[in-house]
């Protein structure tokens, strides 16, 4: 027996290829996660000064409820929301108001920021206490507490959860998806929180299978993450009580954390175009959402701090730091020894979603999965050849899009083809940049389209 | 800090295959088959091969005014598919003929790289063939002679008499085994099956080709053959003759074949009924290369008719 023919092989093959724990199309970029997977997680140095952007999440952005001049604690409400679709900030350190003024954002244009030079104390507001434990507490008050405490989506989209907790009263969930894939490359922050903080994660799957009445709960990590997985089934299998959690381990793939391919993966069902995936009775978390939703309950800490992967080729020290919402990434950068001599990009995120940023004099927000830093060989300009309609933008998108003729017409300013083509459904994962030979920057383009298109449904 | 930060719209990371080492796989793949043509033809073969892949990339690099002669080695396959669609011997300006057409009115007058509608090489080889149909046609077979180096002076540009021979689909009475293995007359690249299906593996496995238009090429020779005259009549029909080296080199050039999965079944059916019909009914005894260029006239069209499905596409119809 055994040999490359051996019925185990086979079967793996066939799982492989056919398993429900993966998706069609995606990519196998190089992984990179040996600069920091096996870096404990550590508290960032306290900054002197903080600067906490009021507009944090997907949605409406907030309002502040201090003033300059006023004496803030760690852990205090500053930013209230203006819309339902929105989520508070916090302050990430006792201290002064100093200014409130638009400062520099990792989105791109300055939003109004609240700036806070720090006392140094870390006094604790008075509001933060341990709640009750999850069996007493209602479906009411876990939504409200994921709400008091500014939670949103931590994988990077930063949607708030009371939203995702609140799904409209005809649609009923069924099965809570913590998404402990990770599948972008050199990001660790997730696989750490599995390896450190697994019971926290339990327990905060299980607040959010109750907030939503859902009976089953699945934890999907990349089978390239042997540890994380070993360590959530242990903390499954201790800490889940009468819930029914099971984890998954899922075919090493990117963008296999993707929302649509991640319950494609664990379930089987498939998000219809332009739908959530409430339409399929599933709510996703990310893992660093369900630590955060166990904090709020346990400890009554609201979201202003978070674990940011520092890596790439470009930086001294790789590390994995727990870093206060508002830290400038020029501070976390010099703790972690500064950039190499031939670093020439930054990039909050991972490599293939993150955004490349035109300085370090921006602050970490609760989206910033990831401190990436390239270098020379990776910013090499590179001619753009025509298309040679080799296909394998469509055989790597997950959404099963021919990006290459939705580039094109993108390019060729055809906005209405594009969107025939399904422009549209892009989440602009970058498969197709990423394996196009001719080196066409097809997401960029198709990015385009869709602000046009966009704009032009608006009018 | 004063460093001067790149920034550029995301991914921020490339996959390290570009269009010069898809060339360079492709030209990897026919490696064996251009051996075997030397093995069976002489050295006779590797100069028409030589001219051939010269005279494509001194072409391109006129017009593109680039001192790089390879370049992104697209030239460099067109010429060498070419040689291996040409008899053993033709005249050196014929098979120069051949690779400026290819080049110029084959790829260039399109648009060059990426923007032509014929696969270039059979544009070249389809000109030849109704211009100097004496010298890519006809009596220009040789019976091939395994390890005769020089079977073939080097220097001929004719065959004689003495060493010409027919066609297997002329006659249709070559063994199996002689076509599985390439001893049987025909043109530079087509004779060996066993030298073609080790080349498109390599392909396969390097991710530039997919069983959709090889499969439907194949499939549908076969089936026609074996409805014509058998089991042994579809075998042959799709070892005989170009139909290997058609499927599995030309039909599947990217840039002239459909990228739907759906559009290349459909493509590659299409060659191989068009390939079909002109055997069967045609007045020539072969019809890949008209197979292929008709097919790659409609590629755009079955491209449009056959943008699959989105995902979350059918369930949505569902609901």
């Amino acid at each position: 027996m055994g040999g490359i023919l051996s019925i185990q092989n086979i079967r793996k093959g066939v799982n492989q290829c056919m398993s429900e724990r993966t998706f069609v199309g995606g990519i196998h970029p190089s992984y990179s996660k040996e600069y920091t997977a096996g870096i404990p997680i550590t508290s960032a140095r306290p900054p002197s000064q903080v600067i906490i952007p009021l507009h944090q999440n997907i949605g409406a952005p907030c309002e502040p409820v201090v003033e300059v001049g006023d004496e803030v604690k760690l852990g205090q409400k500053i930013g209230e929301p203006k819309g339902f679709v929105s989520a508070p900030v916090f302050a990430s350190v006792s201290g002064k108001v100093t200014k409130i003024e638009p400062y520099n954002h990792p989105l791109g244009n300055p939003v109004e920021a609240v700036f806070i030079e720090s006392d140094g104390q870390d006094t604790p507001f008075e509001g933060m206490e341990p709640t009750k434990p999850l069996e007493q507490l209602t479906v009411d008050e876990l939504k409200t507490i994921a709400k008091e405490a500014g939670l949103v989506g931590l994988g990077g989209a930063t949607f708030p959860t009371h939203v995702k907790l609140a799904p409209p009263p005809e649609t009923s969930i069924d099965t809570v998806i913590i998404n402990g894939a990770e599948c972008e490359p050199f990001l660790t922050a997730d696989h750490r929180l599995m390896l450190e903080y697994a019971d926290d994660i339990v327990y905060g799957l299980m607040a959010f299978m109750k907030a939503l009445g859902a009976k089953k709960g699945i934890i999907g990590i990349e089978d390239n993450k042997p540890d994380a997985l070993q360590s959530m089934e242990k903390a499954v299998s201790e800490g889940k009580g009468e819930y029914d959690i099971e984890v998954h381990a899922l075919h090493t793939k990117y963008p296999q954390g993707a929302e649509k391919m991640l319950i494609k993966a664990t379930t089987g069902r498939e998000v219809p175009t332009g739908a959530l995936p409430m339409a399929v009775n599933v709510v996703n978390q990310n893992v660093g959402t369900a630590v955060a939703m166990t904090e709020a309950i346990k400890l009554g800490k609201p979201l202003y701090e978070r674990v940011v992967t520092i890596t790439g080729p470009g930086i001294s020290q790789p590390a994995n730091l727990m870093v206060r919402n508002g830290t400038l990434i020029s501070d976390i950068i010099e703790q972690c020894g500064g950039m190499t001599d031939d670093a020439r990009k930054l990039i909050l995120g991972g490599p293939m979603m993150g955004l490349a940023q035109p300085s370090t004099d921006v602050p970490a927000i609760k989206g910033t999965s990831g401190v990436l830093i390239l270098t020379e060989e990776f910013v090499e300009e590179l001619p753009i050849d025509p298309c040679i309609k080799c296909g394998k933008c469509l055989e790597g998108c997950p959404m099963n899009l021919p990006a290459n003729f939705i580039g094109s017409a993108s390019e060729m300013g055809k906005m209405d083809l594009a969107e025939r083509y399904g422009a549209m459904d892009c989440f602009e994962c970058g498969c197709c940049t990423y394996t196009c030979p001719a080196k066409r920057p097809l997401v960029q383009w198709i990015k385009i389209a869709k602000g046009e298109i966009t704009a032009s449904r608006k009018k | 800090m004063d460093r001067k930060l790149v920034v550029s719209s995301s991914p921020h990371l490339r996959s390290p295959e570009d269009i010069q080492s898809v060339m360079v796989d492709v030209l990897v793949a026919l490696f064996p088959v251009a051996l075997m043509a030397v093995f069976l033809f002489g050295y006779r073969a590797l100069v028409t091969m030589v001219i051939a892949m010269v005279v494509a990339m001194v072409t391109e690099a006129i017009i593109l005014r680039k001192k790089d002669i390879f370049g992104d080695g697209s030239a460099a396959v067109t010429g060498l598919l070419l040689a291996m669609t040409l008899p053993p011997s033709p005249p050196w300006w014929v098979v120069a003929v051949g690779s400026v057409v290819a080049i110029v009115i084959g790829k260039h007058l399109f648009g060059g790289v990426g923007n032509n509608i014929f696969n270039p090489a059979l544009v070249g080889r389809a000109v030849l063939a109704v211009s100097w149909a004496g010298h890519v046609a006809g009596d220009v077979w040789i019976q091939p002679v395994p390890f005769d180096l020089t079977v073939l002076s080097v220097t001929r540009t004719t065959v004689s008499d003495a060493v010409t021979a027919a066609s297997p689909l002329a006659t249709y009475d070559a063994s199996l085994l002689d076509l599985f293995i390439g001893t049987v007359p025909g043109s530079l690249g087509e004779t060996s099956a066993l030298a073609l299906i080790i080349g498109a593996i390599w392909l396969y496995f390097r991710g530039h080709i997919d069983w959709r238009i090889p499969g439907g090429f194949i499939g549908i020779v076969f089936i026609m053959g074996l409805l014509d005259g058998g089991f042994t009549m579809g075998v042959y029909h799709v070892l005989a003759g170009g139909v290997l080296l058609g499927a599995l080199y030309m039909a599947t050039d990217m840039v002239t074949s459909p990228v739907t999965p759906i559009g290349k079944i459909i493509f590659g059916v299409g060659c191989g009924v068009v390939t079909m019909v002109i055997r069967m009914f045609g007045t020539m005894p072969e019809g890949v290369t008209f197979g292929i260029l008709l097919m790659n006239a409609l590629t755009p069209i079955i491209d449009n008719l056959t943008i699959p499905k989105k995902f979350g596409e059918v369930k949505k119809n569902d609901a």
